[in-house]
Order: structure tokens, then C-alpha cells, then sequence
């Protein structure tokens, strides 16, 4: 009886994709396409947005899936992007070439970040952290040649994405190429977080002694899971320097890293979709409302945090899912 | 050029001045075990107080000063009740950094609401404006103040938590809160003094400091970096860990600006990995 | 009998503090060991002196003829010594199943793979399941740990031990914290481990001491006082003295 229960859970995972990462892929998919066909000509700024959910995600996995509490994140994005941007300039600008290179360079940056934080938790964890990102922040000032320093890397111009579809101004080979890797990327992190490596972040997460005392390298697994975290932010940042043509040097900030984890936080962490639902309302909203006086965002953005880890700390997502909950009950169906 | 010795004042005033902002922060820690990332807001608070009090109406600066601290906690100590109360002690690292963000942010979008956007001037007394000559210098007056204040409230502290009943009982309460509690201490009320300690401190080195550290509405998030650094560095909880910690910092920074001007922010951010990273509870802080 | 764990002189000071003194033991395959004395006597510093979790002032241990002193916590686990702890950890948020999955999956080193569901693997799976029926957590399979009894979860602390395939077996007061009514399902637990074990208990519980020990070691102020038959613990001077001190002395 016990076994029949255990062994159907192990079949649903036999699918290339489980039951939730089919739905949810879907629904992004047709989110995507509506959103083409309703903004036009907003479409750069969709597409920007997508390089940020992107590096959210990677912010998720090291904060809701691992349990680490960082506000330097973007030194990951900020390193796809520059070198992304660095390699289109002086070598190649093959597109997929430099996504690569741009996770690649993430990855990199990952297990430096990771290695240098993950021994510790609280107030140690978090300044370093900081301090990692502003010293990046500085150094990426100071290697003016390479990055343009402050006023930023430009001249960024790549070829035709798979040799055949070039970067309109329209930004629709962009808007398009981006919802692809979008896609792809949720539904490879999708599987990472549901396999055996996930299970032990998770675990790891609630209780690192105990994972020790199972015989688990605790050190090792997150410096991995930094690793594939800044592969994915690295990921976005190539994206970004791709399809602006230029990085600007707040790609790495104390201040994207925040906002990131606002955006996380807003929309639920640990679930890869609020990453999601969270950096696209909060895009959003900030388009519409710091246009007309940044101040009274930032008011709305701290009542929204202070809101989220009183009220309701599993975000937004949280809240969709007890909605979700409470129809079905309705409907009369098990929950 | 400056002279040797004016450079060491100011990075020592600059110093003193993070750490009489920082102890509450470090207390707080120590304490409520809470990452207080709104203690510069508590700080910027006090500063606008004092500019609104001398320049608008036209008070004494030490009568602003008084009104400024006391203004600051009167507004701390519902944030205490209603929020920061539900994180004390918490082991969620997270919920503690996200809440006083939030409340930071909120504090920031106020100032600039009320305040406007510019940079707010707390104008010195005559008292404080001018040079003091100490026979083979002439140092500014409001340096040495502000020095001269930083060791009064490092000794204050000590003498508060080393001689004074409240002491022993906030010693207490850090070593073992629910032993603190059988024993009939009103833990509550305890962290409400400190709480309310912690931010009177943040304003006094936010209008005295005014000078070092503007006050404009990006205060709060501009040094939150160093202030956690202080306490970082210093170890929570520790007096002499934060005036050495501040001390330090202080005069790197200061002087590494001076020496190194490419360079200087960069070096100082590898020190501070180095050093969190060598010593993660600080220079003079404890184990968990 | 074999012998799988030897502990040669252990000893741990914290400045002047001396929490174990010339602590000496040995397990072989099968032994049902029973650990004993006041509290405060030093029985969870042992332990965790055994595991490395606090290295030792001196002393040495073996696990099955390897010196094993300075290894890590992690090696240690790896090789087949396993505890489990006196306040339960186990993961809260995660289903029993989720649980045990990981602890089966650790012990195979499966956990560095990221493409394939964690719960795919048959032969996992048929072992996850095995574990859980064999503490009668079946029913619980899906289930958080939040949502079932306490009981259940001092059993689920015992399945993960069971997982791991542990050679030898340090259970930190398995049922500490447990109800009258839940206690039997612990002792039936224990006593139906395999017996290719060795297991060393720590245990208040003197009606489960005297169902599960064949042998009883009494520790007190840091050394061990007794080593014997549980027979022979209660007529001991020296136990007496260690538990009842001054009002054994009065009472003669």
C-alpha cells in the first residue's frame, strides 16, 4: 500500500517535464504571446524584463531553495553581462556564442561568491556579500578599458540569432529569442530543483547539522548550487547585454541586488514562479508609478515588504495558491 | 595640504561618529539578535529634526539636538511594538533584512515628502564653529566635539552595562533570555530601553555627525553598508569592538582616500572581506 | 562477535573544564548497549565527541579497525556511524517520504544528480518504502512533518538512521519528549533493529533500558563509573553514589 504510493510519485517523474512545469511552462508561453500582441511597441522593455527574470530566478535558487541571505547577487549578472558585452566587442558577437560565454562567466563568479559566503549565515553572510558587490563594483569602475567604467560597454552589436533572424529595431528577434531561452531555462531549473541535488538544497536550507550528520558535504552542494545560480543570472545578463547593446555599470550593484530580492520577495521565493509573478509586477508597477515620482515607490515598495514578511510571507505565489485552494475546495473537489 | 594631524582628527571624528551611530545597531544585534538595516534611517530621523528645529524654528542647536533624539524615539517606539517585536531573536536572517529594508525605504519616501530632495544643513552654534587652539594647532572645534562625545558615550555604556542594575539584567538577557524571564526579569521591557537607547544614539551621532555624513533622504541606504560593517567588524554586542571597529574604519577609509584616491574604495571593501571572513563574529565579538 | 567500534581514552577539556575523562569502550556487531548517569553527567558530549562533532583533547576511536579520530563528521557517516539526536531534526517542511528519500539517496551518492526526479528511482524508492514500513510510517508517507504527532516524528529520526545502513548506531534518547502511549512504538522500534548492528542508546527511560540492554554504562562527572550487566547496575556503590550522592549515603 505504502509502496504503491511512493512508486506513483516516482512515475509522474519519469515525464520529461512533471505535470506542474508542463502547466506552468504553458502558461508562460501563451502569457509571452499575448503580451507581443497587446505591446507592440513596449516590446524592449518586455524584453528587459525578461533578462531580470532570469536573474531573480537565479536569486531564488540560492535564496528559497538554499537558504542563503545575500544582497550582492548581481555581481553574477553583472559578470555574464561584461563579459558578454567584452567578447561581442573584441571577438566574436555570434548570439548564442554569447550566451554562453555570458553564463559561463556567471558560473564562474558563482563558485568564487558561493566559496566565499556559504560557510556563514546572519550578519557575516550579509556583509560580505555586500562587500563582495561593491568591491566588483569598483574594480569593474576601474578596468575602464575593458568595461568603459562608468559611463558603461557599448557597441554591442550581434549577428543574426541561429544565422537567420536579425536584430530588428522593432526589437521583435529580440523579444522572441528571449521568451525562448526564458522557457527553455524554466523548465531545465524545474527539474534541477525537483531532483536529488534540489531535495538536498532544501534540505540544507531548514537544517545544514542535519545534513551533516546524513553524511552530506554541506560546503560543497551550495558552492554547486551558487555555481548553477550564476550560470543563470549570468545567462540574463548576457541576454540584457545582447539586446540593449550595451551594459551599464549598475549591472553590478548593491542596489540591483536589492531590488532583486525585493522582486523575489514580493512574489514568494522557492517556488521559481513567484520569481516570476514578482519581477513582472514589479516591473510594472515601477514603470508606471517611479515614472511620476520615484519617492512615492519607494514608500509603496516598503509598505509592500513590510506587508509581505508580516502578512504574507510566502508572497504573492502564496496568495495565488490559497486563492487557487479555496476555489477548488469550492468547487468540491479534494484539495 | 592638510596636515598629518588634521587628516587623523577628521578620520578619528569620522570614526567616532560611526560609532556612536553603530552602537545601537550593535546592541540591537547583540541583544534582539535583529539585523537592524533601518538604524540609519533612526539616525537620518534625528538629523532632520535638528535641521527643521534650528532652521525653521529657530531653536538653539543644543535644544534641536535634545528634540531630535527625543522626536526619534518617540516615532521608534510604535515600530517597536508593532513591528520590529514580531523578529526579535528570529532565526530567519531573511524576514529581518526584507522588514527593516521595507521600513528604510518607507522612511526615505517620507523624507523626501516632507523634507524634499535637497541636502538639510544643521547650522553649529558659534561654539562650535570655529577653531580651537590647543597650543601648537589650531584643530576645529566641532571635530574635537564630536570626539570628545564619542568617549563620553563609550564610557557612559560601559559604565551602564558593567555598574548599573540595568546592566545586569540586558547582560542577562543576552546570555540566556528564558533563564532572564524565570528569573522574573521583564525581558519585554528591557528590549524596549535598549531598542529605544539604540535609536536616541543613532539620532545624537546623526546631528553631530551631520557635518561628516549629510542628511539627505539617501542617508539611510548610503551608509547602512558601513554601519553593518562597524558592527561586522567590531562583533555584535561589543562596546570596545565598536569604537575599534569604527576607529579603524575611520581612518582607512580616510586615509586610504587620502593616500590611495583610485584605489581607496576598492581596498577598503577587500579589507573588509578580510577581515569578516577571518573573524566572522568580529574583532572582539563572541560565538553564537 | 566482531568488534566495530573502539574507543581508547577519550578525554575533552574546555580550559579547565573537564567534560570527559579517559572514556574507553567497545562495541561489536549486535551489541545493545545502554548509556546512563545524571544529567549533566557528559553522555551527549560523548557522543558527539564519537561522531567528531567536538574534537577530543585525547584519546582515539576505531571504526571497524580504522582510525577514525580525526576524520570529519561527514566521513564518519560515510563509513557507517550514525546518530541520531536527543531534540528532533528532522526536516519540518519536507514530506516523511522526502525525508527518508534523502537520507537513502545520500548513502547511494545520488545527490549530485540534477536532471532526473528525485523520486524517480525505483530501487530508492522500494528501499523508502521498506524503511517506512518497517516503523510502521507508511501511512504517513506523504505527509509533512509539521502535521503529524511527535511520536511520529522521533520514529521518522530513527528511519533516517535506518537508511543510512549504519554499522554502528548512536541514538541520542529516542524517546525523549515522547508520550506514555507513543513510548512502546519506540521500544518496539529499537528492538527490531537488525541485528548486524551495534547500537549504543542514551536513555532516561529505565523500563526501556532494562527491555533493550544487554549491557549498561554508567557515565557521571565525565567518566564512566560502570560497565557491566544490567543486572548488577542497581546494586553498584559507585551508581548508587552517582545518582543518589548524599541521600543514598543518609539512607545507607
Amino acid at each position: 500500500m505504502t509502496g504503491t504510493n511512493v512508486t506513483a510519485t516516482a512515475a509522474r517523474g519519469q515525464l520529461f517535464a512533471g505535470r506542474g512545469t508542463t502547466v506552468g511552462a504553458g502558461i508562460l508561453a501563451l502569457a509571452a504571446i499575448v503580451a507581443y500582441f497587446l505591446l507592440p511597441d513596449d516590446l524592449a522593455f518586455l524584453t528587459r524584463i525578461i533578462s531580470t527574470i532570469l536573474f531573480v530566478l537565479s536569486l531564488d535558487l540560492v535564496v528559497g531553495y538554499a537558504g542563503i541571505a545575500t544582497l550582492g547577487h548581481s555581481v553574477l549578472f553583472g559578470a555574464g553581462a561584461y563579459a558578454a558585452g567584452i567578447v561581442a566587442v573584441h571577438m566574436y558577437n555570434e548570439p548564442a556564442i554569447l550566451l554562453l560565454v555570458g553564463g559561463l562567466a556567471g558560473a564562474l563568479m558563482g563558485l568564487v561568491n558561493g566559496a566565499l559566503i556559504v560557510r556563514f549565515s546572519g550578519l557575516p553572510q550579509l556583509v560580505l556579500s555586500i562587500a563582495f558587490v561593491q568591491l566588483m563594483h569598483e574594480l569593474a569602475n576601474k578596468a575602464s578599458a575593458w568595461t568603459g567604467g562608468s559611463d558603461g560597454l557599448s557597441g554591442i552589436e550581434p549577428t543574426k540569432v541561429l544565422g537567420m533572424f536579425g536584430f530588428d529595431l522593432g526589437g521583435r528577434t529580440a523579444y522572441i529569442s528571449s521568451v525562448a531561452v526564458l522557457l527553455l531555462t524554466v523548465i531545465i531549473l524545474r527539474r534541477i530543483v525537483r531532483s536529488p541535488f534540489g531535495l538536498l538544497c532544501q534540505g540544507i536550507r531548514e537544517d545544514p547539522i542535519r545534513v551533516s550528520a546524513m553524511g552530506g558535504n554541506v560546503f560543497a552542494s551550495l558552492v554547486a548550487m551558487y555555481a548553477i545560480s550564476g550560470a543563470v543570472a549570468g545567462l540574463g545578463g548576457a541576454l540584457a547585454a545582447v539586446t540593449a547593446g550595451v551594459v551599464g555599470l549598475d549591472s553590478v550593484s548593491f542596489e540591483r541586488s536589492a531590488d532583486a530580492l525585493v522582486m523575489l520577495v514580493l512574489g514568494g521565493a522557492g517556488s521559481l514562479y513567484g520569481a516570476i509573478v514578482g519581477t513582472v509586477v514589479f516591473q510594472a508597477f515601477e514603470h508606471i508609478v517611479s515614472a511620476a515620482n520615484p519617492f512615492h515607490w519607494l514608500t509603496l515598495v516598503g509598505a509592500l515588504l513590510i506587508a509581505v514578511v508580516l502578512v504574507l510571507p510566502t508572497g504573492l505565489q502564496g496568495l495565488g495558491k490559497l486563492v487557487a485552494s479555496l476555489l477548488t475546495a469550492n468547487a468540491g473537489a479534494k484539495p | 595640504m592638510q596636515t598629518v594631524l588634521s587628516i587623523l582628527i577628521d578620520a578619528i571624528a569620522y570614526g567616532m561618529v560611526l560609532f556612536i551611530v553603530s552602537i545601537g545597531l550593535s546592541v540591537t544585534l547583540g541583544l534582539m539578535r535583529v539585523i537592524n538595516l533601518a538604524h540609519g534611517a533612526f539616525a537620518m530621523i534625528g538629523g532632520y529634526f535638528a535641521s527643521y528645529a534650528v532652521l525653521m524654528l529657530g531653536l538653539s542647536y543644543w535644544l534641536a539636538l535634545l528634540l531630535a533624539i527625543a522626536g526619534t524615539v518617540v516615532i521608534a517606539m510604535p515600530l517597536e511594538r508593532l513591528l520590529y517585536r514580531r523578529i526579535y531573536r528570529s532565526h530567519d536572517a531573511l524576514a529581518q533584512v526584507l522588514l527593516t529594508i521595507g521600513i528604510t525605504f518607507v522612511v526615505i519616501g517620507m523624507a523626501n515628502y516632507f523634507f524634499g530632495p535637497t541636502l538639510k544643513i544643521i547650522p553649529l552654534p558659534p561654539s562650535l564653529s570655529g577653531p580651537v587652539d590647543i597650543g601648537l594647532r589650531t584643530l576645529p572645534a566641532h571635530r574635537l566635539f564630536v570626539i570628545g562625545v564619542g568617549a563620553i558615550v563609550a564610557l557612559g555604556l560601559w559604565f551602564l552595562i558593567e555598574r548599573t542594575d540595568f546592566g545586569t539584567k540586558l547582560r542577562a538577557t543576552v546570555d540566556d533570555s528564558a533563564m532572564a524571564d524565570a528569573l522574573g526579569v521583564r525581558t519585554e521591557t528591557i528590549y524596549l530601553i535598549a531598542f529605544a537607547l539604540s535609536v536616541a544614539l543613532a539620532a545624537l551621532g546623526g546631528v553631530i555627525g551631520a557635518e561628516i555624513l549629510p542628511i539627505e533622504p539617501y542617508y539611510a541606504l548610503r551608509y547602512m553598508v558601513t554601519f553593518l560593517v562597524v558592527v561586522s567588524v567590531g562583533g555584535a554586542g561589543s562596546i570596545p569592538g565598536a569604537l575599534l571597529a569604527s576607529l579603524l574604519l575611520g581612518i582607512a577609509d580616510t586615509v586610504g582616500k587620502y593616500l590611495f584616491p583610485d584605489y581607496g574604495d576598492a581596498l577598503f571593501y577587500a579589507t573588509v572581506i578580510l577581515v569578516v571572513y577571518l573573524f566572522p563574529n568580529g574583532l572582539m565579538g563572541r560565538a553564537d | 562477535m566482531t568488534e566495530v567500534l573502539r574507543i581508547e581514552g577519550l578525554s575533552k577539556s574546555f580550559g579547565a573544564l573537564e567534560v570527559g575523562r579517559d572514556l574507553s569502550l567497545k562495541l561489536g556487531t549486535g551489541d545493545r548497549v545502554a548509556l546512563i548517569g545524571p544529567n549533566g553527567a557528559g553522555k551527549t558530549t560523548f557522543i558527539n565527541l564519537v561522531t567528531g562533532a567536538v574534537p577530543p583533547s585525547s584519546g582515539h576511536v576505531f571504526l571497524a579497525g580504522h582510525d577514525i579520530t580525526t576524520m570529519s563528521m561527514v566521513g564518519r557517516v560515510r563509513r557507517g556511524l550514525v546518530r541520531s539526536f536527543q531534540v528532533t531534526r528532522v526536516f519540518r517542511a519536507r514530506t516523511v517520504a522526502e525525508n527518508v528519500r534523502l537520507a537513502v539517496l545520500q548513502r547511494e551518492r545520488r545527490t549530485g544528480r540534477i536532471f532526473i526526479a528525485a523520486a524517480s528511482m525505483a530501487d530508492t524508492e522500494v528501499e523508502v518504502a521498506a524503511v517506512l514500513d518497517t516503523l510502521e510510517l507508511g501511512e504517513f508517507a506523504n505527509r509533512t512533518v509539521r502535521e503529524i504527532a511527535y511520536g511520529q516524528q522521533r520514529l521518522l529520526e530513527i528511519a533516517i538512521a535506518l537508511a543510512l545502513k549504519p554499522k554502528v548506531l548512536l541514538l541520542d534518547e529516542p524517546s525523549a519528549g515522547v508520550s506514555r502511549e507513543e513510548s512502546p512504538r519506540i521500544l518496539e522500534a529499537i528492538n527490531n533493529l537488525p541485528m548486524d548492528i551495534a547500537v549504543l542508546m542514551i536513555e532516561h527511560d529505565m523500563d526501556l533500558v532494562f527491555r533493550f540492554a544487554t549491557r549498561v554504562v554508567v557515565m557521571a562527572a565525565g567518566e564512566f563509573i560502570f560497565n557491566g550487566g544490567p543486572g548488577e547496575v542497581a546494586s553498584s556503590p559507585h551508581v548508587r553514589e552517582a545518582y543518589l550522592g548524599s541521600y543514598a549515603r543518609a539512607r545507607g
